[in-house]
């Protein structure tokens, strides 16, 4: 980096601070304003201490490129999806009628979610309940704004060269074919990004979909989080033969070489991938290596706008 | 018309030539006869199942058969199988070119009728005879696969002892005897020319480096090219007769469970109407619950149970998807839960399904569940109220242990979806049971009480925004 490239030569203060006051949707609604984007928060987002960063980052980068969004706040609730994989149709019925109205009744018609879980619930099973809107996922959301230019992915923390996997997430990826968006993110960073040999449509669950967040595992010998911690570590160092042991991989790829964890990144882009893959390297005594970050954590830190 | 045996090595070959179309159209009547009887029967227990509307989409549908079945687009995936399955299902496909020219020969007493076609006959042969010889070899590496010790992963585990193991190995060495039989056939042909220093129309690459096994006596030869013609079809109808009572029905079923398949995205769910009715009708006292469906002389229908608890409780298309698993075992290969040794195995719930579906309604001609004998299984069920497909074949353990990550469905090769009898069953579970493990029934009533799946009070939910600040920094703003 040349001292012209950055930005700080051009404002050499320190770099101001600000707060954000986040739009909620009925403070617009009494002004009779509606936003671009509605950000649909997801109950991890708005309550699970670790995933309320990434809600953070989010919104940091929505404002910095000056989209016009909202939230719901307080009028937010469960999409019902865990209730809807565990079996409970009527429960998540009652909850998607209760959202759809919420939603309907302040016109919105596009919603962006940092959950694949609320994405994959309100874009695919809300229609037959009355809910029609255009969902996207942050990921693709975060790949347009670096596509148009609105985000630089400059002028934060440098990713050059760290050594980063991405762990898809089943109800991103194999539920909804998004495999490339997360990618492109990643690339922007001119990171070294490495590909376990289970990824995209091949990519091995976290153990934490289908409800199973919400309770323990049946027997067996092993947590699937332990599994799929296991083949992360195992890319990222680029211990070959460590692949070679786990069980069910049976496609035989060129390994990256041997490289040192310290500064690894494991991504991510769900908040249930995030608690399972955090557990997992905890588990592993690998936290003070290697980090364990959502996309939009990432695009913010890079962009410099975390505070 | 040339004549099928020489008369003067063959003397009662008056008798043969007379009796042959005769025999020959008794074997066809029969062989089809009994398999639309067995194919009837088999449809009718996919149609216990649930209605679904699975018409339109004719476009979509057409292009997903063309890729998936004819193509084998998801079988690419694992290249070894995929490449010696290529091989078998191409030799299926071709050599049964010829089985429509014995058909013919058979019925109107004429030999190798399709030989008119000159130089595309010679090619068609060449072709059947390399095939040929590539499917034993094909047929013997899936044997060392599945019978070497240990075998490849996927064609263990405890759903694939007794008959289904039984059936994969009969399939082999079925495949095997046609081929055996097709290269008797046409070896001692060619060597019955080669002797009478007549040409044999067509190129049998294979068949003339054998020649030199076969005896050089006409009449040995004679014999020898009826007896492989006769085993060759015979083994077909018979093998045709086989396939409802296994495994290798796919090579039929594949086809329409393609075509049937769902269109949406995988993560969605099915939506139950019923209960949307009802639930709507809470929130909307407005709202007029449509009339509930009825029988055709007008008398209510038994309400029908949320969720599935027997077979006749899926939808008709889960059930065509277990008359089309060929037992391969991807899904459970790449199956988070079975990975890491839980109970569950998405194969197991796809092979319980037909077993119950036989057991409870129509059995095929050879294959009745009681056949898996000793080495079931399951235990066998002496409690008949309690033999259906949940609990009687499919525990709560094994539903339980689902993370709905669709790797199973990704991974089958003709798009069968265990992921949905999943669900039903755990709907069936919670719905009409509350038998849900109890953490979860912690999560459901979080969600009633509090809008989320954890005990966090609904009044923190806007607390994430609280003292959020950012760097102020310029938008980068793009030099044109």
């Amino acid at each position: 980096m040349t001292v012209l490239d950055n930005p700080s030569f051009m404002t050499p203060e320190a770099p101001t601070k600000k707060q954000i006051n986040v739009p909620v949707m009925a403070d617009l609604a009494a002004r009779n304003e509606s936003p671009e984007i509605l950000f649909w928060v997801g109950c991890a987002g708005a309550f699970d201490d670790r995933y309320k960063r990434v809600t953070r980052a989010f919104v940091r980068i929505l404002d910095h490129v000056g989209t016009k969004y909202a939230v719901l706040g307080l009028e937010e609730s469960c999409t019902g999806d865990p209730a809807k994989r565990a079996g409970n149709e009527f429960l998540f019925q009652m909850q998607a009628m209760q959202n759809i109205t919420t939603l309907n009744g302040y016109g919105i018609k596009k919603i962006v979610t940092a959950c694949p879980h609320c994405f994959n619930t309100i874009k695919n099973e809300y229609p037959a309940l009355g809910g029609d809107y255009e969902v996207i996922h942050h990921s693709t959301y975060l790949q347009q704004l670096i596509n148009e230019g609105k985000v630089g992915v400059t002028g934060g923390e440098s990713f050059k060269g760290r050594r980063i996997t991405f762990h898809d997430s089943c109800y991103l990826g194999r539920a909804n074919n998004i495999y490339e968006a997360p990618r492109d993110v990643l690339a922007a960073l001119d990171a070294d990004l490495v590909e376990m040999k289970r990824s995209r449509a091949n990519g091995l669950c976290c153990g934490a979909g289908g409800a199973q967040m919400w309770k323990e595992a049946e027997p067996g010998k092993k947590e699937i989080n332990i599994e799929r911690t296991e083949e992360a570590l195992a890319t990222l160092s680029g211990k070959a033969d460590a692949l070679a042991n786990l069980t069910g991989v049976e496609t035989e790829t060129s390994a990256p070489g041997p490289h040192d964890l310290q500064g690894s990144i494991i991504a991510v882009s769900c908040p249930f991938c995030m608690t399972m893959m955090s557990d997992g390297v905890k588990n592993k005594e690998q936290e003070s290596k290697v980090q364990v970050f959502d996309l939009a954590e990432l695009v913010a830190s890079a962009e410099g706008i975390n505070a | 018309m040339p004549s099928i045996l020489h008369p003067q090595t063959f003397p009662p070959s008056y008798l043969y030539r007379m009796l042959q179309p005769i025999l020959f159209a008794l074997l066809l009547v029969a062989a089809f006869g009994f398999f639309t009887w067995q194919v009837r029967k088999i449809r009718a227990n996919i149609l216990v199942g649930r209605d679904r509307d699975m018409s339109g989409h004719a476009a979509e549908r057409f292009q997903k058969t063309l890729l998936v079945a004819f193509g084998q687009q998801k079988m690419f995936k694992r290249m070894t199988p995929a490449l010696l399955h290529l091989v078998v299902y191409v030799g299926f496909l071709v050599i049964n070119i010829e089985v429509l020219e014995i058909v013919v020969d058979g019925l109107f007493g004429t030999h190798r009728f399709l030989s008119f076609l000159g130089p595309v006959y010679s090619l068609l042969m060449a072709t059947n005879e390399v095939l040929g010889a590539l499917v034993i070899i094909a047929v013997a590496a899936f044997w060392w696969r599945r019978n070497r010790k240990p075998p490849l992963k996927r064609f263990s585990g405890p759903e694939l002892r007794a008959w289904p193991k039984m059936d994969a190995n009969i399939i082999l060495y079925v495949e095997v005897i046609l081929m055996v039989a097709l290269f008797t056939m046409n070896t001692s042909d060619l060597k019955l020319h080669q002797l009478r220093g007549e040409n044999l129309p067509g190129a049998f690459p294979i068949s003339s480096l054998l020649m030199g096994l076969l005896p050089a006596n006409a009449g040995m030869l004679e014999i020898m090219e009826r007896v492989g013609w006769w085993a060759h079809i015979t083994g077909i109808l018979l093998f045709l007769n086989y396939l409802p009572s296994s495994k290798h029905f796919h090579i039929i079923m594949a086809f329409p469970n393609v075509w049937y398949s769902r269109l949406v995205p995988q993560g969605q769910f099915s939506n139950v109407e019923s209960i949307t009715n009802e639930v709507k009708a809470m929130m909307d006292p407005s709202f007029v619950v449509p009339p509930a469906p009825t029988a055709p002389d007008g008398s209510a229908l038994a309400p029908t149970p949320f969720g599935a608890k027997d077979v006749d409780d899926l939808p008709w298309t889960n059930l065509l998807n277990a008359y089309s698993c060929t037992e391969c075992g991807r899904c459970t290969s790449v199956c988070p839960a079975n990975l890491t040794g839980k109970l569950l195995s998405p194969r197991k719930i796809i092979m319980d399904t037909r077993d119950r579906m036989e057991e409870k309604y129509n059995s095929p001609l050879i294959f009745r569940p009681n056949l898996y004998g000793e080495e079931a299984k399951h235990e066998p069920i002496t409690d008949l109220m309690e033999a259906t497909l949940l609990r009687g074949k499919v525990t709560p353990e094994e539903l339980w242990a689902c993370t709905t990550c669709n790797a199973c469905v990704e991974s089958c090769p003709v798009n069968i979806n265990p992921l949905e009898s999943i669900i039903e069953m755990r709907r069936f579970l919670v719905l009409e049971e509350s038998a849900a493990p109890n953490s979860l029934n912690v999560m459901f009533s979080n969600i009633e009480n509090n809008g989320a799946p954890w005990a966090f009070s609904p009044s923190d939910r806007f607390n994430w925004a609280d003292d959020l600040f950012a760097v102020e920094k310029a938008v980068k703003v793009a030099v044109s």
